[in-house]
């Protein structure tokens, strides 16, 4: 039996701040797909209990993202709404950015800012303002 | 495919779990780097490779991933094997279409490789399993624009 590799980044997992009403998560270095299903459920479920109006999720310290992270990013925002919260997406690396719309993942209808101060910013203006739908709604 | 290299060290990495493929981008990451790939370029393979990887472990049911340096001239480069025993794919075509998926995915993780990479191509077998290449070479041009995000 050999030893599973050591593997980069934070097996454990995803911390979820509370800010006064907001959440504030921050993703770091390499997310493995089980632990970003467990963040969803914790989001949600966070939600639920805590009346929170909005959720941050920092992924400046995330190197790369594809289409399953990308994908639960998208269902977090969307089960977010559905709780009548805000998702702001902060942090994207420009290398990151430029990967994922080439990748094809533009994720249409997700806020975002430049960085966690700002999208904590956002929300607190502006906690009732829900993200249109329209997939032209955010750049 | 012609072999585009003086023999170089292959790295063979077992594909069987969300930890392996984890490894795999780690791995991935490490030779684009040290080959001269800029950050942007490397953030493009190492994506591509996580796609790669990931339809060979829940498509394919876990196969491996093969890591091959390019010395070719002056120039460098990267080929990476996902290899598998699994079902195979079909219509190679189809696959490779944008928003195509059989399994409730978003079917951008083959067509979205594609554009990552210099090249990609699929070799597959219904019941036989899949291999997918992609070779990808460092660009001199720079690679960031200022003033990006
Ligand atoms: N290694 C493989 N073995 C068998 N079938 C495959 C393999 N790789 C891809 N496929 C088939 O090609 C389809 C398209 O793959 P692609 O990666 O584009 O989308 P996906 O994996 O379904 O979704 P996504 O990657 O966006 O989450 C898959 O749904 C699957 O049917
Ligand atoms: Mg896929």
């Amino acid at each position: 039996m050999t030893l599973p590799p050591p593997v980069p980044g934070n097996p454990v997992a995803v911390p979820v701040l509370a800010l006064g009403n907001i959440l504030l998560v921050t993703l770091q270095g390499d997310l493995h797909d089980g632990m970003a299903e467990q963040l969803q459920q914790d989001i949600t479920d966070r939600i639920a209990h805590s009346a929170a109006d909005g959720v941050v999720i920092d992924v400046s310290g995330v190197d790369i993202v594809d289409s399953f992270l990308g994908r639960v990013i998208a269902e977090i925002a969307a089960g977010v709404r559905l709780m009548a919260a805000r998702t702001v997406l902060c942090g994207m690396r420009p290398a990151v950015a430029i990967t994922l719309v080439e990748l094809g993942l533009t994720l249409p209808g997700l806020e975002t800012a430049l960085d966690a101060a700002r999208a904590l910013e956002l929300i607190a203006r502006d906690p009732a303002a829900v993200a249109p739908d329209t997939p032209e709604g955010g750049t | 495919m012609t072999p585009a290299s003086e023999p170089a060290t292959v790295t063979s990495l077992p594909i069987g779990s969300d930890a392996d493929l984890a490894w795999v981008r780690h791995q991935v990451r490490q030779f684009a780097a040290e080959l001269g790939f800029g950050l942007v370029q490397q953030t493009k393979i190492v994506t591509a490779a996580s796609e790669l990887a990931r339809n060979t472990l829940v498509h394919g049911g876990g196969g491996q991933a093969q890591i091959h340096p390019l010395h070719h001239g002056p120039a460098r480069g990267l080929r990476l094997l996902f290899t598998d025993t699994g079902p195979g794919i079909r219509d190679v075509e189809l696959a490779m279409t944008d928003g195509y998926t059989t399994g409730g995915g978003l079917g951008l993780g083959l067509s979205g490789a594609k554009r990552l990479v210099d090249e990609l191509s699929v070799e597959t077998e219904p019941g036989q399993g899949t291999v997918v290449t992609v070779v990808a070479w460092v660009t001199r041009a720079p690679a960031v624009r200022p003033g990006l995000g």
